[in-house]
């Protein structure tokens, strides 16, 4: 085990912090549909691959630029995201058995991702991942940036909107007693569906920055899972600047672990860290 | 439960018959993973489904097996069958230092412990990646000697698979209508409850996830060489748990049979699909029906289908076992208990002649403290229940009443104190054993086990706490106990389907079935009519006039005054005042704790017309 120089450090660090905004932007979504509507939504992770799979549709086969396609994701999945959750509340799901049902509607994405563009690996030719910027001996990849500014950006506003918005209120209040809240004219239905749509344009927004970045594969949907949650938890249900704090911690403790280590031992890092919350400050993390 | 016992036997000796009839390899395949998954999905669910421990870990203990079998099998040349019992040893340590960790924390139930359990399998993968074990690029095994049963070389894997299957079904059989599977499904209702009702939850916890543990394990070991090459990236993926979950919620999870039905249907499914050239039409197929059988089936293809076709037994215990452990009819409604083991602790049953105080301390509290993060429910509580007496617990809300009635029977551990029951000290140790020491209680909100039936939530005290009854023993006592409080129409209903009233007497008979020395009764009266407070309060005059010693919380005066031999007073978690009813309530303090110090006039109401104000 050698030290790496400072040079090399300084871009682990970097690399974290940017993986770190993916984890807390693919997080949000998941964080605030968990804490503030009790749906533990794994389909979340399929519509962001379906985000991802589209814009490299558009960019390769219509030209075009992949943040133009935000345009057309963010409207398409908020619409997808009031359909789930009308069925999941048309049902009276229980937060397990949410699991349990966005797990089967991820099934069925994967599929349909599988079906449409194959098993085979596809990655985005876009005009920003020529680009880097250079400051002292370290580079910033553009398409990096451009999710670290997304995945900051979302979660200050959503911070802020929660926060000190009426609406914000609302959707905090209901989230912490749906039935006083009721009695206090708010309507929770129009609320959560809502939140869900936001939520499921979110996973949109994700998966525009994940077809910037990485190479894509129906199957790759799965290995997000363990990690995303693992921040999820660690930033505390509902609380919107958690996912991409915990994010950042974990992306950059995993690339350290590269750095010093090998990139095999990455997951170590950030699921022993979950594991440590849970038993130590299981409190902190209910909702 | 001796005719499913024999219908598993049957079916696994006619399986086994198949490797001998020359059919085309491919049916023994596909049997063979039929087996497999039955066997994964069983074991899960003796911990998940029986106890509602959701595991995601299931990855990582079928990993441990398969890696366990792949390094001693290839650098250890152990034979292949000797490491079956080593890979689900090791499957079974690793789950129960992972089990007596996390279910030390209270906290981490539902979909926490998922998250822990799927963190682990992460870990366990990471370790076994960058470790000798595996080290990077997989386990080949195809050099690996593999002995020979039955007629040709893949018959080995199909006998092994159907074992293992055989195995993890009876288990899961024989625990499901064991002493050790109801305390599991209480366990998956309302675990706090379960322990003051004498299920030791954190050994069964344990214990079943050791066994659940360990059955992944051994199908790992046979897999190992099945597959014959093995990596971390195929086998410690969150598609493993989520598979076997799929499956057995498909089946159902309360029932033993339920994850085999659905590993059964789910194979053959995902098999018929990937023989043609639609395997992706077979993935949509999966997880239609997975959000279809969630949405309109809940409780699973089993579940749903016994609910359906269940048959009502007769109201009223079975002749057979009314011959076997009942001399006198229980019909009557205050017929001393039949029960034998309550006379033999020289409990209250059968001696109805015992009435009032005949001496001695029951239950003596010294300095007994409560505090919830800075907040002093109870200060240093001095209190002594006498033998034989109804005790009443008066206070103001929030006074520490119920708090008290929770620190004895061990629902919340006591800050600082000590309590003993009948000698023998009772503070510090866990709730479950305090109950077997002879208390029970009942619920201010009732906290029935809402999918058991009315009966079986009365035969469970039984079953457990002081007594240990067997279950149709303990399921005669439980009639006994339901005419007692007039339930017994209602015996095979779901607690859902009572009213309020009901479910206070279901409470009160939940506890009336553990045969308690003491019963503690937390405000049992509220919310009922006058006239079902006149029922509830000749209900306790019986309860009592079997000797059994009653603490009673209440704020129903008229109640509090006709019943109490001694009231206590609680006033912030402090004792105000003692003593007899009467005497009692005529206490200016006790007078203005309730009502407040009066303006100008001098604290003066007499007795009665006090009662009468807290009516």
């Amino acid at each position: 085990m050698n030290l790496p120089s400072s040079t090399l450090l300084a871009q682990s660090i970097l690399a974290g912090i940017f993986t770190g905004a993916l984890y807390g932007l693919l997080g949000l979504g998941l964080s605030l549909s968990w804490g503030m509507l009790r749906q533990i939504n794994l389909a979340h992770f399929a519509l962001a691959f379906l985000g991802a799979y589209l814009t490299y549709q558009f960019s390769t086969s219509g030209g075009v630029d992949p943040l133009l396609t935000l345009l057309m994701i963010i409207p398409a999945f908020f619409v997808v995201g009031l359909a789930v959750h009308w069925v999941l509340t048309r049902f009276k799901i229980t937060p397990f058995n949410s699991l349990l049902v966005t797990f089967g509607l991820t099934i069925i994405i994967e599929a349909v991702l599988q079906w449409i563009w194959t098993a085979d690996y596809r990655r985005l030719e876009s005009t920003y991942a020529e680009h880097k910027l250079q400051i002292a001996t370290v580079y910033l990849p553009v398409p990096e940036l451009i999710t670290l500014g997304l995945g900051l950006g979302i979660s200050l506003i959503a911070w802020q909107v929660l926060r000190r918005s009426d609406i914000g209120k609302a959707i905090r209040a209901a989230a912490e007693d749906a039935p006083i809240a009721a009695a206090f004219g708010i309507n929770q239905q129009a609320l959560g569906l809502l939140l869900s749509g936001i939520n499921a344009s979110l996973a949109g927004i994700a998966g525009v920055c994940i077809a910037l970045s990485y190479t894509l594969a129906p199957s790759q949907i799965y290995s997000w899972i363990g990690v995303v949650f693992a921040c999820v938890m660690l930033g505390g249900l509902g609380r919107p600047m958690g996912p991409i704090v915990a994010g950042f911690v974990i992306g950059i403790s995993e690339a350290i672990t590269m750095a010093v280590a090998s990139p095999s031992w990455a997951p170590l890092v950030s699921f022993s860290l979950l594991i440590i919350v849970l038993l130590a400050r299981p409190e902190r993390i209910q909702a | 439960m001796k005719k499913s016992l024999l219908l598993v036997v049957v079916l696994t000796l006619g399986l086994g018959v198949i490797p001998y009839l020359g059919l085309p390899a491919f049916y023994q395949s596909l049997l063979y993973m039929v087996f497999h998954w039955i066997a994964l999905a069983t074991s899960w669910n003796l911990l998940s489904g029986y106890s509602g421990y959701f595991s995601f870990g299931h990855g990582a203990f079928f990993g441990i097996g398969i890696y366990t079998t792949a390094v001693l099998t290839s650098q250890f040349d152990v034979p292949f069958l000797w490491t079956l019992p080593i890979a689900a040893a090791m499957a079974a340590l690793f789950g129960v230092v992972l089990g007596v960790i996390s279910f030390r924390v209270k906290a981490v139930r539902g979909e926490l412990f998922a998250l822990l359990t799927l963190a682990a399998t992460f870990v366990v993968a990471t370790i076994v990646l960058n470790t000798p074990i595996d080290g990077g690029p997989g386990v080949y095994l195809s050099a690996v000697p593999v002995p020979s049963i039955g007629p040709s070389p893949s018959a080995t894997f199909y006998y092994l698979a159907l074992g293992a299957a055989f195995l993890t079904v009876v288990i899961a059989l024989l625990i499901y209508y064991a002493r050790f599977g109801t305390g599991l499904f209480a366990i998956h209702d309302d675990e706090d409850v379960a322990e003051v009702m004498g299920v030791p939850t954190f050994a069964y916890k344990v214990a079943a996830f050791a066994l659940s543990c360990a059955l992944a394990g051994g199908v790992g070991g046979v897999h190992a060489l099945f597959v014959s090459y093995v990596t971390t990236g195929d086998i410690f993926t969150v598609l493993l748990p989520l598979t076997v979950i799929l499956m057995s919620v498909l089946g159902g999870t309360r029932h033993w049979a339920g994850p085999a039905v659905g590993a059964t249907a789910i194979t053959i499914l995902l098999y018929s699909f990937t023989s043609g050239d639609s395997a992706v039409l077979g993935k949509v197929a999966m997880g239609v029906i997975l959000i279809v059988v969630i949405l309109f089936m809940p409780e699973g293809i089993l579940g749903g289908l016994l609910k359906r076709f269940a048959r009502k037994p007769a109201a009223g215990p079975s002749a057979a076992d009314a011959a076997r452990f009942g001399q006198a009819s229980s019909a009557g409604g205050a017929t001393p208990s039949p029960s034998a083991a309550g006379q033999a602790q020289g409990g209250p049953s059968g001696k109805a002649g015992t009435q009032g105080h005949d001496g001695g301390i029951l239950l003596s509290a010294r300095g007994v403290s409560k505090s919830f993060q800075g907040v002093q429910a109870l200060r240093g509580v001095d209190l002594d229940v006498q033998r034989g007496e109804i005790l009443g617990l008066l206070g103001p809300n929030g006074s520490g009443k119920s708090t008290f009635i929770n620190v004895v029977s061990g629902h919340f551990p006591l800050t600082s104190g000590s309590m003993t029951f009948d000698g023998k000290k009772i503070s510090g140790i866990g709730a479950h054993r305090i109950a077997g020491c002879g208390i029970a209680r009942t619920y201010q909100i009732p906290r029935p086990f809402a999918h058991l039936t009315v009966l079986e939530n009365v035969a469970l005290p039984a079953m457990f706490g002081a007594h240990q009854l067997e279950r149709r023993r303990a399921e005669f006592e439980a009639w006994h106990w339901l005419e007692f409080t007039g339930l017994a129409d209602r015996a095979f209903a779901v607690p859902e389907d009572l009213n309020l009233h009901q479910r206070k007497f279901l409470e009160f008979a939940r506890a009336l079935a553990a045969h308690p020395q003491l019963l503690m009764l937390d405000e049992v009266l509220s919310g009922l009519t006058p006239s079902e407070i006149d029922e509830a309060v000749a209900l306790i005059q019986r309860i009592r006039a079997q000797g059994t010693t009653i603490l009673f919380v209440e704020h129903v005066m008229r109640a509090v005054m006709a019943l109490c031999d001694r009231i206590v007073v609680f006033n912030q978690g402090e004792v105000l005042a003692q003593g007899l009813p009467a005497e009692v309530m005529a206490r200016p303090d006790v007078v203005a704790t309730y009502l407040g110090k009066p303006a100008e006039s001098p604290p003066q109401p007499p007795e009665p017309a006090g009662a009468r104000a807290y009516a």
